[in-house]
């Protein structure tokens, strides 16, 4: 257990030795407060419900690209060799990058703090909502890194590790749609409904922590996570 | 301290290493050596746990790679093929993440790492980022990373690939030097890398094991088929069938026309004999004008050479 935390510190430094961390994080913070911004002062109302509205897309966007580069690089440099004949479990070194990339989403989220302080300096929002929301977004963004990195797994190629990401973030995301609920036979709505990433948010959005809706994130987590060990395992060989 | 025994790896429908079986002792300097493709890197892939084997079993100091690789990988230093590393890391913090993987508490680690810099040679570029350094300097670090836990056995996939010739000659002396105290299988295309620093060679040749002796003891069997250059002026067929014929001769081969009207003939001896006289003699005979006379000397060059590229033999040349 204890090799998870040298691959953990090289990790998340690894993502700050380089000016792409700042440029996305900057670039996720005016994004994400540009859309919040549009309607906060024209709904006049002290909440983060819109900004939580808009999260789960925005991580859709973003997420691929935190994860891009956790495997797809280590095999392109062929740093996996050295990585995977260092005495370390496989599934340590999933948790290691996992865990890096899940504390750098933690952070980009930590530097979002300016817009419950602007919302609780104009008006009297629920604390307890913006926290809730908080907590679930980083599940729900843990949900997605799950997905990113096991993608990233799957390459050496960092872009396509990152559009395939998008691709099966999305997919997840959108199969509990209205639309697509909609086309689907009646059979299969209620799974898709249940799959659907964007339907667990809703709850959050509004600032309600269901332990449902955390049940099922921290399902898409193990799931993913277990699909990665299983391929850094076979793809040795 | 390595054990080997009837080990086969396949990728598909390829059979990279086929039935290879070999024993390194404590404290030895093994050469792996073979062309391209033989299966160098997918044994020592096998040996360092990165690939699991079809069949067959290896053990290192006691532990099986298949069933207890953790044990094996916190006992061997790896160095793959072109030295990968963190190129965005600096050369401390690479050696020191290293050191803590493999379980060093702060302060060895610290100690360690520093230990290594002076062995390696590293205090030049101690405080650069990796991607800041030449080849020669990156092999050095990846170097340093495999004994910074003190292995006993170090497994080092060509090492000097891609290093000019002044770096070639530093690496061979610290392996040269790692060597005294350690077990080391090093991997090589490249024949006076093994005569400079192996006590044992093993060649291996599209999968399988042709050779496993000391470099002195394969030259000395290959001493049977030399070869012999000899370049004459005279009529061409009559020459050839002339030479041909004599007692110590193998076979007999136009190469070249050094300058016209002369041409150079690549004698092979017959086993154990050499030509020399009986050549100066028929060219005597035959009053050819005589310019050249060279009997190269036999070399592991030839041997590897003969062993590879003809077709695997079912008795490998073994040590007597």
């Amino acid at each position: 257990m204890s090799t998870i935390l040298p691959i953990f510190k090289r990790e998340f430094r690894s993502y700050f030795r380089s000016p792409i961390a700042y440029i996305f994080i900057s670039a996720f913070l005016i994004v994400s407060g540009w859309f919040f911004y549009q309607t906060f002062f024209v709904l006049d109302y002290a909440s983060m419900r819109n900004y939580f509205d808009i999260l789960p897309w925005l991580f859709l966007i973003f997420v691929p690209m935190i994860t891009m580069r956790l495997w797809a690089e280590e095999r392109k440099l062929g740093t996996m060799e050295v990585l995977m004949t260092l005495p370390v479990r496989d599934h340590e070194a999933v948790l290691g990058k996992y865990l890096a990339s899940l504390a750098f989403l933690a952070i980009a989220l930590l530097l979002t703090v300016p817009i419950p302080i602007t919302a609780m300096l104009l008006g009297d929002p629920d604390v307890g909502s913006m926290v809730a929301g908080y907590i679930g977004a980083l599940f729900m963004g843990a949900a997605y890194l799950a997905m990113g990195i096991f993608v990233s797994s799957l390459t050496q190629n960092q872009i396509v590790a990152a559009i395939v990401g998008w691709v099966v973030c999305f997919i997840l995301f959108f199969i509990g749609n209205d639309l697509v609920l909609f086309s689907a036979p009646k059979v299969l709505v209620p799974l898709f409904e249940y799959l659907g990433l964007g339907n667990h948010f809703d709850s959050i959005g509004r600032g309600v922590l269901d332990s449902r809706d955390m049940i099922y994130y921290l399902s898409v987590i193990v799931f993913f996570l277990f699909l990665n060990v299983r391929v850094i395992e076979s793809r040795k060989g | 301290m390595i054990q080997v025994s009837n080990l086969t790896k396949r990728f598909g429908p390829t059979v990279a290493v086929r039935d290879v079986s070999f024993n390194v002792q404590r404290g030895e300097v093994v050469g792996f050596l073979g062309p391209n493709g033989a299966g160098k890197t997918t044994t020592m892939r096998v040996l360092t746990c990165y690939l699991p084997a079809d069949e067959g079993t290896a053990t290192i100091a006691g532990f099986d790679v298949g069933t207890h690789p953790l044990e094996v990988r916190s006992r061997i230093g790896y160095l793959p093929e072109s030295a990968p590393l963190y190129t965005e890391m600096g050369v401390i913090d690479y050696l020191n993440f290293i050191g803590e993987v493999r379980g060093l508490d702060r302060q060895r680690c610290r100690q360690r790492v520093q230990d290594m810099i002076g062995v390696c040679g590293l205090e030049e570029v101690v405080k650069k980022d990796i991607n800041e350094l030449s080849r020669g300097y990156r092999q050095r670090v990846g170097l340093a990373q495999t004994l910074i836990h003190d292995p006993d056995v170090l497994i080092l996939d060509e090492p000097t690939s891609g290093l000019d010739p002044n770096q070639i000659i530093e690496i061979r002396q610290l392996i040269r030097e790692i060597g005294r105290e350690k077990t080391v299988i090093l991997s090589t295309h490249i024949l006076p890398e093994v005569t400079a620093t192996c006590s044992r060679v093993i060649i291996i040749n599209k999968g399988g094991l042709v050779a496993d002796a000391s470099p002195q003891e394969l030259a000395e069997r290959s001493r049977g088929r030399e070869r012999v250059y000899l370049t004459v002026r005279g009529p061409q067929a009559e020459v050839e069938a002339k030479l041909a014929a004599l007692s110590a001769v193998r076979s007999v081969r136009a190469v070249g026309n050094p300058t016209p009207g002369r041409v150079r003939y690549e004698i092979t001896s017959a086993d154990g004999v050499d030509p020399t006289e009986q050549l100066f003699q028929v060219a005597a005979d035959n009053r050819w004008p005589l310019s050249e006379l060279y009997r190269e000397a036999s070399s592991l060059e030839q041997v590897f050479i003969q062993l590879t590229q003809s077709e695997p033999q079912s008795e490998p040349v073994a040590a007597s």
